[in-house]
């Protein structure tokens, strides 16, 4: 445990020094870029534990993260709308103004979707498969429609004026905080259960694996990060709709965790950071090119080729296995010697 | 357009006014009536889902972009030979030329569907359903990206081929183009049936759905029987696309998303694998969408998800659905 | 001597077809005990219905004292009763030793902020499941292969693995299904002296369904033989072999 604690405080420690020397001496652009890229690993490293490790295929990963932005937005921003009541223009005042307030108001958005991700859990993960897959997608789309009849957040015209408080910093102190906890989430009795119920449910039941509980925590876990993303991409943004919450959304996070192989936590790392950056590559070559959209065709094309050539991801379920790698994780001793 | 804001439970959340006195028997009537043509659309789009997931239990997520292509497959032709919409003039494309173009768009999306199933469904047949579902998903995203790479991504105005006009019908008026959506899927519904249940390929159809691997024993060609089920759902898809454009003329490469997964909760509704269970489950959607958009347009939205969740949950089976059991 | 397993007319039926009809049976604590019967005769649906995967329609279950029908596989698995599944069901994706682990994993009294955490108690609880995992392998004659993911296993070996896992979940009763099928005549023989061993040494309960007679006559005390859902006998081995209606079942109904 003191283990766990020291590896986080340097990490921080860590990311407190890179947030200084992107600020200080790299463009901005390549800043944001990277920035995105924390967002992105934070939201496929929590769904691979639900999708990857508990094998429960859910398509409504944008919707917690809907909510996580809104919460948390919430609660840092200056709300203008029209009261009908009053037939005025109003304003409310942030809850919790200023830099300090934003880590309660992403943990406030994070605790708001993981209690959406026990609503919608409990009930659904009792389907299978794909119906699983397309109940939490409706999920999804229930989720922005609320936000789209709710004026009060601006409806479907969305929220502007997000504090930008998200940097480099708070981003990379959340990678450090769900990778760390996934892995050690990983590596334990639960994470041998999750990959048990993922395996063969009814056997994992047969030895006394409570398979419905752990689904259902392994959502919320899942859900709670989302919703922390959510928050970190909206305060990055400054401005969100539901339409940046959309179905494709979720697509994407889903092709993320499969280009890196479904189960495997480091290929999750590095799906994210392909399709983040590679997307933004491939803006370039779109516009010397002129052939605008041709970057989507691309990512499709992509997806669909991987399926039929390599299904199991590029990494499998496989961890990419740098010897320094590991012995810096926590949980390395128990990991047996492995062929 | 402002939608209305109720009291509010959750920092104001709306709530919906369900009782607003404002509506009458006749309006929700009248919305009943819009409801089974919106409806109609979903049930020629469902079917496509229905059998395909009867067959190879594949959700076919493309399948709202074929529905998609089918509209842009008659909008080019009828472009090519100059129908295009003239503010006031009289439409006057003559009744054979209209039929053409249905046929014209029936046969791009059957090609289509057929290609879509023989490069990027059949080398997955063996591999896990998350696999295939995950290229479905491609496929989706493929179709609609390249749609608007070759068509734009703004929305095309349709030829007009006959005056909208309202129709008396009893307590209700409807608009000619909508009795026409409900004429035409009685008919390819009809087609449909006889062509599953009288015919020889529709015999080998049911019997993949019932258990490929005897079908195959029993000398059924299954490739081609896969083929031909992803044919016609394309031709029924096809239909609703045209009769869509018709009756709204306003294609985008991004129509089929939407519809699409509506159709898809028509099929869960009706019971997978159903086809007089996609026609009910459509028209039943359709008619619930509509009665709900007398109150409010948004939430109408919702009433498709809304109902695919409480299905679900109640009835994963569906509503003329057979449930399996997992064998120990 | 009371019975640690009992069932009184446990019937299903599975839409118009009784599958097990008023199926009566009594395992006594330290009874090595054989199910046997023809193709199709509710074998496995009757483990099904003890291990709370099926719901009987009618008739109770009784199990160390308690009723068992009704409850979910989590709760019977909880209260004692393990078992093996005729189609193997192992976790594939994880080491054999992990497959064991998994066992285990239901006596762990830590909750998941201790391994997410990393107290000192997760620690312990992995040495637990860790220790009692590869003594069970050991006993299975699989430690050597620890390592290995399950997938790799060759065949008999997934099938002694599959115990070694129900035996981690320290069950009062294991029910194993067919657990010889696939297996050459040496490997038989070998599985023969692990079941006695695991009634022996490890004083648990064995049920046994199997079609090789020659394994059940020979490790079986005590055995009842079931036909089209009903019970036609129940005797000792010698009993059994020489009982008409048996013989007839097994060579008759041609």
């Amino acid at each position: 445990m003191a283990r766990m604690f020291g590896i986080l405080i340097v990490a921080i420690a860590v990311t407190f020094g890179l947030n200084w020397l992107l600020d200080s001496f790299v463009d901005d652009y390549v800043v944001r870029i990277i920035n995105l890229c924390g967002i992105s690993i934070i939201l496929a490293v929590s769904l691979n534990v639900i999708n990857g490790l508990c094998g429960q295929f859910s398509l409504g990963h944008a919707g917690f993260m809907a909510i996580g932005a809104y919460v948390s937005a919430y609660f840092t921003t200056t709300l203008r709308y029209f009261d009908e009541a009053q037939a005025k223009y109003v304003a409310i005042e942030p809850v919790f103004a200023g830099q300090w307030g934003f880590v309660p108001a992403l943990l406030a958005g994070g605790l708001a979707a993981a209690a959406a991700g026990a609503v919608v859990g409990i009930p659904t993960l009792r389907l299978k498969g794909d119906y699983l897959a397309i109940a939490t997608l409706g999920f999804g789309e229930i989720v922005t429609i609320m936000i789209t009849n709710f004026e009060k957040v601006g409806g479907a015209n969305g929220l502007p004026g997000l504090p930008a408080y998200s940097n480099t910093f708070w981003i990379y102190s959340f990678v450090v905080l769900v990778v760390m906890l996934s892995w050690a989430l990983q590596r334990s009795t639960f994470g041998r259960a999750l990959i048990a119920i993922r395996e063969n449910e009814l056997a994992a039941e047969v030895m006394g694996i409570p398979a419905s509980r752990l689904k259902v925590t392994a959502f919320i876990y899942g859900a709670f990060f989302a919703g922390v993303a959510g928050g970190l991409l909206g305060h990055l943004l400054q401005t969100i709709s539901p339409a940046t919450f959309n179905f494709m959304k979720s697509i994407e996070v889903v092709v993320m965790l499969v280009l890196g192989g479904l189960g495997s936590m480091t290929g999750a790392i590095v799906g994210a950071i392909v399709l983040t950056v590679l997307p933004e590559a491939l803006r370039d070559v779109e516009s010397s090119v002129g052939l605008p959209g041709i970057r989507m065709v691309v990512y499709a094309l992509v997806l669909i080729l991987l399926m039929i050539f390599r299904p199991q991801g590029v990494f499998g379920q496989k961890e990419l296995s740098l010897k320094l790698l590991r012995r810096l994780m926590p949980g390395s001793k128990d990991k047996e010697g492995e062929a | 357009m402002p939608e209305p804001v109720g009291s509010g439970i959750l920092f104001g959340a709306p709530v919906l006014p369900l009782l607003d006195s404002g509506v009458t028997f006749e309006a929700i009537l009248q919305q009943v009536a819009n409801g089974i043509a919106k409806g109609s659309v979903y049930a020629l789009i469902a079917v496509g889902y229905t059998m395909v997931y009867g067959v190879l239990q594949l959700i076919n997520f493309a399948h709202g972009e074929v529905y998609m292509l089918g509209a842009y497959a008659s909008y080019y032709p009828a472009k090519w030979l100059g129908y295009m919409p003239d503010a006031g003039e009289k439409p006057k494309v003559p009744l054979v030329l209209i039929a053409g173009l249905f046929v014209a768009s029936m046969a791009f999306c059957a090609t289509l569907g057929m290609l879509i199933e023989r490069l990027a469904y059949r080398p997955l047949r063996n591999s896990s359903r998350l696999a295939a579902l995950i290229t479905a998903i491609g496929v989706s995203l493929l179709l609609q990206n390249g749609g608007q790479m070759l068509f734009g991504a703004d929305p095309k105005g349709f030829p007009r081929f006959m005056d909208q006009e309202s129709v008396s019908l009893g307590p209700v008026a409807l608009a000619n183009t909508k009795i026409v959506i409900i004429a035409v899927t009685a008919v390819m519904m009809t087609g449909l049936h006889l062509f599953v249940q009288k015919t020889k390929p529709g015999a080998a159809m049911r019997a993949c759905s019932y258990d490929m691997r005897t079908a195959r024993l029993m000398g059924i060609n299954v490739d081609r029987t896969i083929a031909l089920t992803f044919a016609t759902g394309s031709i029924m898809a096809s239909v609703g696309g045209v009769l869509v454009a018709m009756d709204q003329p306003r294609l985008t490469p991004l129509m089929g998303l939407l519809m699409g997964l509506k159709a898809f909760v028509a099929a869960v509704l009706g019971g997978i694998g159903s086809i007089p269970g996609a026609v009910l489950g459509g028209l039943t959607l359709g008619v619930a969408e509509s009665v709900v958009g007398t109150w409010s347009t948004t939430y109408s939205e919702a009433v498709a998800f809304v109902i695919l969740i409480l299905v679900l949950l109640v009835k994963p089976s569906g509503l003329l659905g057979k449930s399996g059991r997992e064998k120990v | 001597m009371s019975a640690l397993l009992e069932t009184s007319d446990l019937t299903i039926r599975f839409g118009g077809l009784t599958a097990v009809d008023s199926f009566n049976l009594a395992i006594s604590e330290g009874e090595l005990f054989g199910l046997i019967g023809p193709n199709g005769a509710g074998k496995t649906t009757v483990f099904n219905m003890l291990t709370g995967v099926y719901l009987p329609t009618e008739g109770a279950v009784h199990f160390d004292g308690n009723l068992i029908n009704g409850k979910n596989p989590v709760q019977v698995a909880r209260l004692g009763i393990s078992r093996t599944f005729q189609n193997i069901r192992l976790f594939d994706e994880l080491s054999v030793l992990e497959n064991a682990m998994t066992g285990a994993h239901q006596h762990s009294k830590i909750n998941l902020f201790d391994s997410l955490l990393r107290t000192p108690r997760h620690y312990r609880e992995e040495k637990r499941q860790r220790d009692r995992a590869y003594e069970l392998l050991e006993f299975m004659g699989l430690e050597d292969r620890a390592g290995l993911p399950a997938k790799q296993l060759p065949y008999g070996h997934r099938r002694k693995l599959e115990i070694a896992r129900a035996l981690a979940t320290e069950p009062k009763l294991i029910c194993l299904d067919e657990p010889a099928a696939g297996m050459n005549s040496g490997e038989k023989v070998e599985l023969s002296q692990l079941i006695r061993k695991i009634r022996d040494e490890l004083e648990i309960t064995v049920l046994v369904i199997e079609h090789d007679m020659k394994l059940v006559m020979d490790i079986c005390e005590k055995i009842q033989v079931l036909d089209y859902g009903k019970t036609i006998a129940l005797g000792t081995p010698s009993e059994i072999q020489n009982d008409k209606q048996v013989i007839e079942a097994y060579l008759g109904g041609e």
